[in-house]
């Protein structure tokens, strides 16, 4: 068996690196498994099972890793199988501090591959962690089992093709100090029996040695016997370093009928090959009756066997949406063109377009769904953060999740991690007391923090809330006041808190390392609104803090109605129109210098003119708006004044700022029927106007 | 052509050995788990069965066993993939009729060295 | 003529060595030329639509084949007499900093080659644009007389923060 080649080099003409993608993702998921497993053990009575899949893990990790060549990601998590295997054996105890360290190993391990990833040369330093490890694995406290006192050993090696191969063993004990010490005793040249010799000094077991060694040849290879002893077999015969080189292991030793280099069969192949010769001659026979009884059988069987998912490129996803979007346009633009055909002499082509356009919809929103992720995936790494958070903060405190389930946009998630977590952080360290001084306030000593998310209207909601010592507002006027801010002290709360959105403004007693200055809050509040999202503060001194962040949820293609004003076409996300009226004498009045209301029901609503908002050009003598639509935006309510309502259709969501910029009150454009632009309506900016 | 059931429950090693044997002219057949290994199994009859041990719902060693239940694959070249080469494994694998082992990590090529000893 | 600084062409492919490709059109009484790799098409000026509150002389966004593109009027920016829209009215659309954009001229001509040899460094006296926008001066063949080509750099032109096509940086 030849050693672990570079990552990269080909072996012996096959390229391994095209499988590099699948293991990085295949070991990343994994990891992000045995995370999840070690945080959800208990760790007083930990169940089998899952103790099995987190070796696994830590298995299926290494054997790809020493496949691939990368040798040290595989050496950790050989010490980490080593550590899982005794505890699924129950040779050892589970604790807390075990829980810890591989957590902790988890990490590098990630580390480590990152690196390879990256492409890099550096390695993060694994040596202390794998002393550690072997410490835990041992048993330390455990009395029996421990590590015993250094020993000399003669090593042989072999038979092997060259001499190189052995020096692989070298390496081992220079880059694992603890080790002990190899010395070549044969100058580092093979002899003519194809062995290689070595004296080795290490307080590490046989087995030890035998696992590190077989990173670099064979098992059946070592032969390991005391220093000093007559050498025996490896002058004698060729195979014997094979013979001895097992555990001591009381279960018989098979015996072998052909074994090679890494591997054996337990019954002679030659006879073997014969038998399968003449069971594919029958089988052939039998083929066709076969397929048929298979194919039935696969269809039964389809059903028990796990759901199925498929790995697809962003970018094709990306591609199908932005195809359907054409579509859409295109199928839109049919429909204007039929809308005054004779429905008798063209029912067929009419019933065809109907037909179009509720498949066009129909395929929509199925690809829209397909970039739709859970935020499960988001508050996933939550539950490890706020461990580590309240282990080096000493609080306690408990994580609460809500809505995993609810889905976002796919691009939209990978953007509102970083600002959820800084969210999150605040918290920690900032709400939540420590459990004296909780208790002390008569709450009791673990802090809460729930993290939920929640779809309504066009918009999703996603909240981060603590039961900690809240906004303290007197503190936040000092410190404003210190900064130079123009404060008064009758400021609502709302205003006091919108303070903190200040630049380089922190309230913390001392810039703790965890989430730093205050300089944090407004990168954060930036972050949001270039996602055209919205978020707010609450809080209730004493009580705790609430931070709402309202994304809007992108959607490529939404329900759009088209109104009128002035001439020319606008669009309002169906999503937020809440009704519409038509304006009777008298409905609307005058409030102040320049406000309007209008009463709907019990409510006086503002009016905001789009004609007066758009600038748009009014011809003499044209019949003003006449129209009242009521639209909701971030939990208000305006009515808007309108021209007329022109219909209602999905519309394609253009940008405007790929080749433009960002207009004030237009979230977006799309393309009419007509193949005329038409701009969509920022509602939350119009709700916004009317409150000042 | 031949047949051959690769099981294990890591996708690169999958891809790898998959990728392998069809580029020999294997035909391939993949299974995460020896669960699914057994389903498949009983649906399809394979020339040649290669099985890593430590895998979740079923291990190596127990499809080995199950398989060997099957009138079909009474003789079935099974080969059991393992990184511990322990007198422990191989008497478990050969007490579940195992035919051979092969240890990994392992190169390609010794995998087809390893195969063409037992088909053609 | 004399030995003179030669201008750098900065931008322009080289059909052959030293030699560059424009596009030329008239623009207020004068005539322009810019690099041919920053035109992507021309178009007639036809349904735009209208953005509020933007400066008079971006009328607006039109629909390019599912993509929208603002229309800049370099004839309003540049305050060069009335400009109509009619059926003759000539919008080239660019390819610009990584944008597409459509800026309405007064007619387009034809696409010529100048050697490096044709360019000289321009006067400072052109009262319409920048001296920075402009690359150098053109002298063309044009049967018995010689055309004078000013040579812009669209791209800088276009990107520059008061045509407002582009946000300004977050402060």
């Amino acid at each position: 068996m030849g050693e672990i080649s570079n990552p990269g080099l080909q072996q012996d003409g096959f390229d391994l690196t095209q499988f590099y993608g699948v293991f990085f993702e295949e070991a990343r998921e994994n990891l992000a498994n045995m995370e999840s497993l070690l945080l959800d053990i208990d760790v007083a009575r930990p169940s089998n099972e899952e103790l099995n899949a987190i070796f696994r893990v830590a298995h299926s990790i290494k054997g790809g890793a020493a496949t691939f060549g990368f040798a040290d990601v595989a050496s950790l998590t050989h010490e980490l199988e080593t550590l899982l295997d005794r505890l699924r054996r129950n040779e050892l105890a589970l604790k807390r501090s075990m829980v810890d360290l591989l957590l902790e190993a988890g990490d590098v391990v990630k580390a480590q591959l990152a690196c390879y990833q990256s492409g890099t040369d550096e390695r993060p330093p694994v040596d202390a962690l794998i002393e550690r490890i072997r410490k835990m694995a041992s048993g330390q406290d455990a009395a029996p089992g421990g590590p015993s006192a250094a020993r000399s050993l003669r090593v042989t090696i072999g038979p092997l093709k060259s001499g190189e191969a052995a020096d692989g063993l070298a390496e081992l004990f220079r880059d694992i100090p603890t080790l002990g010490s190899i010395e070549a005793l044969d100058d580092g040249v093979l002899a003519s029996d194809g062995l290689r010799r070595f004296k080795v000094t290490t307080a590490s077991p046989d087995s030890e040695l035998l696992e590190l060694f077989s990173f670099h040849v064979a098992r059946e290879q070592v032969c390991i016997e005391s220093f000093g002893a007559a050498s025996a077999a490896p002058a004698a015969s060729a195979k014997a370093p094979a013979a001895a080189a097992q555990h001591p292991d009381p279960e018989a030793a098979p015996a072998r009928t052909t074994e090679g280099d890494g591997y054996g069969f337990f019954v002679d192949p030659k006879t073997l090959a014969a038998q399968t010769a003449a069971r594919a001659a029958a089988a052939d026979a039998e083929a066709a009756h076969r397929s048929e009884t298979r194919g039935r059988a696969d269809k039964a069987a389809g059903g028990a066997l796990e759901s199925t998912t498929l790995r697809v490129d962003v970018e094709k996803v990306d591609q199908l949406i932005n195809l359907v979007g054409e579509l859409v346009i295109t199928q839109a633009m049919l429909s204007q063109q039929a809308k005054d055909l004779d429905a008798v002499q063209f029912s067929a082509l009419l019933g065809g377009i109907t037909d179009l356009e509720r498949n066009s919809r129909h395929l929509q929103e199925t690809v829209m769904s397909i970039r739709m992720i859970p935020m499960a995936f988001v508050f996933n790494r939550f539950p490890r953060l706020i461990r580590d958070l309240a282990s080096r903060l000493d609080k306690q405190i408990e994580l609460r999740l809500v809505g995993e389930a609810t889905e976002m946009d796919k691009g939209l998630i990978e953007k509102i991690v970083d600002p959820l977590t800084h969210l999150v952080r605040n918290s920690a360290d900032h709400g939540i007391e420590t459990p004296a001084r909780r208790q002390a306030a008569g709450k009791t000593p673990h802090g809460t923090i729930t993290l939920s998310a929640a779809h309504q209207g066009g918009s999703i909601l996603i909240e981060v809330r603590d039961d900690g010592q809240g906004l303290r507002r007197e503190r936040i006027l000092d410190k404003a006041r210190e900064r130079g801010l123009a404060v008064r002290d009758d400021m609502s709360d709302a205003e006091v808190w919108a303070l903190i959105w200040e630049p380089g403004f922190s309230t913390a007693d001392q810039v703790s390392d965890v989430s730093g200055r205050g300089v944090g809050m407004d990168v954060v509040r930036r972050n949001i609104t270039a996602l055209n999202g919205t978020v707010e503060l609450d809080s209730a001194e004493g009580y705790g803090t609430r931070v709402t962040v309202r994304l809007p949820l992108t959607l490529a293609i939404m329900d759009g109605m088209s109104i009128g004003v002035g001439g020319e076409t606008y669009i309002l996300p169906l999503a937020s129109v809440v009704e519409s009226f038509q304006v009777m004498p008298g409905m609307v009045q005058s409030v102040g210098a320049t406000g309007r209301v209008v009463k709907v029901r019990d409510e006086f609503l503002p009016v905001v003119a789009l004609d007066d908002i758009f600038n748009v050009p009014r011809q003499d003598g044209e019949r003003g708006p006449e129209i009242m639509m009521i639209v909701e935006a971030e939990g208000r309510r305006v009515a808007a004044l309108v021209d007329e309502l022109l219909g209602q259709h999905q519309v394609v969501v253009k940008n405007l700022e790929t080749n433009y910029r960002r207009v004030p009150d237009i979230s977006g454009a799309t393309i009419l029927g007509d193949g005329r632009v038409a701009l969509i309506v920022d509602t939350a900016g119009l709700v916004k106007r009317a409150r000042h | 052509m031949q047949s051959i059931l690769a099981v294990d429950d890591s996708a690169s090693m999958r891809q790898m050995v998959s990728f392998t044997l069809k580029g020999a002219g294997y035909h391939v057949i993949e299974a995460a788990d020896g669960q699914e290994a057994y389903e498949k199994a009983m649906t399809q009859s394979v020339d040649l069965v290669l099985t890593d041990q430590n895998m979740p719902r079923m291990d190596g060693v127990t499809l080995v066993k199950n398989l060997r239940g099957l009138p079909a694959y009474l003789s079935t070249p099974i080969l059991i993939l393992t990184t511990e080469s322990s007198d422990e494994m191989k008497s478990k694998g050969r007490a579940a009729g195992a035919t051979g082992w092969l240890v990994k990590p392992f190169d390609p090529s010794k995998l087809l060295e390893v195969i063409r000893k037992v088909i053609r | 003529m004399g030995m003179m600084e030669r201008m750098e062409v900065r931008t322009g492919a080289a059909t052959a060595a030293g030699v560059s490709e424009f596009l030329t059109f008239k623009l207020g009484g004068e005539e322009y030329g810019i690099d041919i790799l920053k035109v992507q098409e021309i178009r007639c000026y036809e349904a735009v639509t209208r953005i509020a509150n933007a400066p008079a002389f971006i009328k607006g966004v039109v629909n390019l084949r599912g993509v929208i593109v603002p229309i800049v009027d370099l004839r309003v920016k540049f305050a060069l007499g009335e400009a109509r829209y009619d059926t003759f009215t000539v919008v080239i659309i660019l390819n610009v900093a990584g944008r597409v954009v459509g800026a309405v001229v007064d007619s387009v001509s034809d696409v010529m080659e100048l050697g490096e040899g044709h360019v000289k460094p321009a006067p400072e006296f052109n009262s319409l644009l920048d001296a920075g926008y402009i690359m150098g001066l053109g002298t063309v063949q044009s049967g018995e007389g010689e055309r004078l080509l000013i040579l812009v750099d669209i791209e800088r032109l276009m990107s520059s923060p008061d045509m407002g096509l582009l946000e300004r940086a977050a402060a």
